[in-house]
């Protein structure tokens, strides 16, 4: 009776747990194979930067790091050998967000779109796929302020030997970075960081994304502890706004040139 | 045998501790409901906190401070915690996290879309109603210690906005609507003057008409290679004042959705006409109307009245750099209309809710400091750091207030021409404003409105077909990503129809499985019973 009683309660929970599935296999097949009648072809980066706005793009890339995830909708940085893509709130879930460690694999399928200068893969999805590669910062100090820096858009760059510049709030107050871009922010609210930093006569503005580098993060500590004066080392992405605008991932004091 | 009992034992706890999980999850402890103190007690120390929202503009942070500061100095017994957000939706989540745990802030900038979610816990807002009316601590009391307006002072319309199911939930804070900034030098440039009153036929002329290129793939009325006549910042908005003005359906107050109609799906196809043209397009695909605007490579860009000081030539705020700017003269005029004679446009802006406590004395200090933000030092200050209208007439009639106003164009920051006239067309058109239904889901519903002509402007621009069918399945899927066909349900509305099969058999189950167990402790008392009794 005991072992009946054991028995019949153990089917009725195995019983009720499936009931609480839902899942039409046949259904799944269908989605699958229309899936794959769907399918284009993986594009090279030459391939996808000559790729029409709006137009449907397939990459394989690599994640190199992570800026958010919300809603089931991922950002990320990427970047495989040959350029980088930026990814703009993709389907993911927090679960599969946790797989997307740096140097991950993986195949996206979006549409390739550009919002103020930043060329970006948006409405994608994506499947994690068998490889690890991860970026070396190029070295882009001498090419701040060419042309030819767009061509670089979103790659992990470096900037070596910079001279923090004081930065300006809305009301002519200076500073070595600013809590937002025009100083509205405050210590403690986890805003980004903006500060100006020079070489050879020229000043160019970096970010701390705080979505990406929050305020916990040593990067937000360190540019929170800069002076107007010192001299620095930067690696980031480098990112598009109107212009060029990198995130800022790490700032170290600057070494020697050898 | 004793092993069974065991089981029974353990599996009676778990049920125990799950029911008492499970009930957790709807919330936490309710609060009492808020009574007015008779005194407030000034012998007492309380410290309060204050989630506040800048358009990241340092002056706004600043006029918060100073608030604070002059606000302690007249209590000194209240400590004021300011937070400051750059976006409504961040307040909006980090509330309904603390709801949770108690931990609500005392004061907060807010929509009432949004207090309608907060109202689903029970207590959670302060019903402002007998404060208002208070004899000492109410608007205009005897015993508040500043020139705090009357409840007849504040813009009745403003204050309307805030009542929820026929109580208040909010005070406005600050108001402003949409504008339409115009390059009115393109606008001549093709042939045509601006009418009096902007309607979409003439935007939509306009905006095809420059659309026109060179042989050399330039656009003919900026000679550059990028040119978006018309871009709206928020869609949420353009749906909602599209419908308004066209009398298409959008939501009855009790929220039931009535958005999905014909009114809705000839608006989608004009906007797909013109997206496909590249005549039209979003924010949220294209960037900020402003940066296009000021580039010369947009001729009508639709944003709120609280971006003014973005707009226009010689705007005192810009993301694009100085090279960037062409020279153009500027026209604020009202969002397009559908019928001139009968004007509608959206208001928004932030408002102000209390959150209960435990201690009604902290609600009450939380009172004086949200009633502070309505005095006339702080209502002007923050109305002129972009196109806000003052809540108060008290305010917009104050001499300071008619002297700023007097002084459009004087400068490019303070008294700039475009923030003034954004200002001014609010106040022309007060009554021509409107508010949409309040309820729990409003909010969704809003995202969802936007979301249709997102996602029709997004389609055309990929080669896509919009027709009966497109907008057949884009109707389900907002539907069911923005749950909207649970938004009159949970005002208990909708018949939900029967529980599904599977639902039946899993409660059937649990069922059984609670009636076995029961028969099973019954008979080993009664077996027990027996034993004894030998």
């Amino acid at each position: 009776m005991k072992k009946f009683l054991a028995l019949l309660l153990a089917f009725m929970l195995v019983f009720a747990l499936v009931g609480c599935g839902d899942k039409n296999t046949d259904d799944d097949k269908k989605e699958e194979e229309q899936e794959n009648e769907n399918e284009v072809q993986v594009m090279s980066y030459d391939e996808y930067m000559a790729a029409e706005l709006d137009s449907e793009v397939v990459v394989e890339t690599y994640v190199q790091a992570k800026q958010a995830w919300a809603e089931d909708k991922a950002t990320l940085y990427t970047q495989d050998e040959n350029g980088a893509y930026f990814i703009y709130g993709m389907a993911c879930s927090e679960e599969d967000y946790e797989k997307l460690t740096v140097g991950t694999k993986i195949r996206v399928t979006g549409f390739k779109s550009e919002w103020a200068g930043e060329v970006e893969i948006i409405d994608a999805t994506f499947e994690i796929i068998e490889g690890n590669y991860v970026a070396e910062a190029l070295d882009v100090t001498s090419m701040l302020g060419a042309e030819d820096l767009i061509n670089h858009q979103n790659e992990f760059v470096s900037f070596k030997g910079m001279t923090i510049e004081a930065s300006t709030d809305a009301e002519g107050n200076e500073a070595a970075f600013l809590y937002n871009w025009d100083g509205s922010g405050e210590e403690g609210t986890n805003c980004d960081l903006y500060f100006n930093a020079s070489i050879d006569g020229q000043t160019y503005t970096f970010t701390v994304e705080s979505d990406l580098c929050d305020e916990s993060s040593d990067v937000y500590k360190a540019v929170q502890a800069l002076k107007v004066g010192d001299v620095v080392d930067m690696e980031g992405f480098l990112y598009w706004y109107e212009g060029v605008n990198p995130h800022i991932t790490s700032v170290t004091a600057a070494t020697e040139a050898e | 045998m004793r092993k069974l009992h065991k089981i029974t034992a353990v599996m009676v706890a778990l049920a125990i501790a799950s029911s008492v999980l499970l009930s957790g999850c709807h919330g936490s402890k309710d609060l009492g409901t808020f009574e007015v103190p008779e005194e407030f007690d000034t012998s007492k120390e309380y410290e309060i906190t204050f989630w506040a929202k800048n358009d990241t503009n340092k002056a706004q942070t600043n006029i918060y401070e100073k608030a604070i500061e002059d606000f302690e100095k007249l209590y000194p017994n209240i400590k004021v915690n300011l937070r400051l957000y750059t976006d409504y939706g961040k307040i909006y989540n980090d509330v309904i996290t603390n709801i949770s745990t108690n931990t609500t802030p005392n004061v907060c900038i807010t929509y009432p879309d949004h207090i309608a979610t907060y109202l689903t816990g029970t207590n959670v807002v302060a019903p402002l109603d007998n404060l208002f009316t208070d004899e000492k601590y109410g608007l205009g009391g005897s015993e508040v210690l500043f020139d705090s307006p009357t409840i007849d002072e504040i813009i009745p319309k403003f204050l309307e906005e805030c009542s929820i199911s026929g109580r208040y939930y909010a005070i406005p804070y600050m108001r402003s609507t949409e504008a339409c900034y115009v390059n009115k030098t393109y606008v001549e440039a093709l042939g045509y003057e601006l009418p009096e009153v902007l309607t979409w036929d003439f935007v939509w002329e306009v905006s095809e008409a420059a659309m026109a290129k060179d042989e050399d793939g330039n656009f003919i009325v900026n000679g550059q290679k990028v040119m978006i006549p018309f871009i709206y910042k928020s869609t949420d908005n353009m749906m909602i004042q599209m419908l308004r003005q066209m009398d298409g359906g959008y939501s009855t107050d009790r929220g039931e959705v009535l958005i999905f109609n014909d009114t809705t799906e000839d608006i989608l196809y004009t906007i797909a006409e013109h997206a496909a043209t590249g005549a039209f397009s979003t924010f949220k695909i294209s960037s900020y109307p402003a940066n296009f605007l000021n580039a010369g490579q947009c001729i009508f860009a639709v944003d709120s009245t609280a971006g003014a000081t973005w707009m226009g030539s010689d705007a005192p705020l810009s993301d694009i750099s100085e090279d960037k700017f062409v020279e153009f003269e500027t026209e604020v005029m009202t969002v397009p209309q559908a019928d001139p004679d009968n004007m509608q446009m959206i208001s928004q802006g932030p408002s102000v809710c209390i959150f209960n406590k435990e201690d009604p004395q902290e609600v009450l200090a939380s009172w004086l400091f949200a009633q502070f933000l309505l005095t006339n030092e702080v209502q002007i200050a923050y109305a002129q750091t972009e196109g806000y209208v003052p809540v108060t007439s008290k305010a917009q009639n104050a001499p300071e207030y008619t002297d700023y106003l007097s002084r459009s164009g004087e400068d490019d920051s303070t008294y700039y021409d475009v923030k003034i006239e954004a200002t001014k067309l609010l106040l022309e058109h007060t009554d021509d404003t409107f508010v949409t239904p309040v309820f729990n889901g409003s909010a969704s519903l809003r995202d969802a409105a936007g979301q249709m002509i997102e996602n029709v402007t997004k389609s055309v621009r990929r080669n896509e077909t919009v027709d009966d069918e497109y907008i057949e399945e884009l109707y389900a899927d907002i539907t069911s990503l923005y749950h909207l066909d649970q938004t009159a349900a949970s005002l208990g509305k909708t018949d939900l129809g029967p529980l599904p099969k599977t639902s039946v058999a899993l409660l059937a189950t649990l069922g059984a499985a609670w009636v076995i167990m029961g028969v099973y402790v019954l008979r080993g008392a009664i077996r027990n019973k027996k034993n004894r009794s030998k």
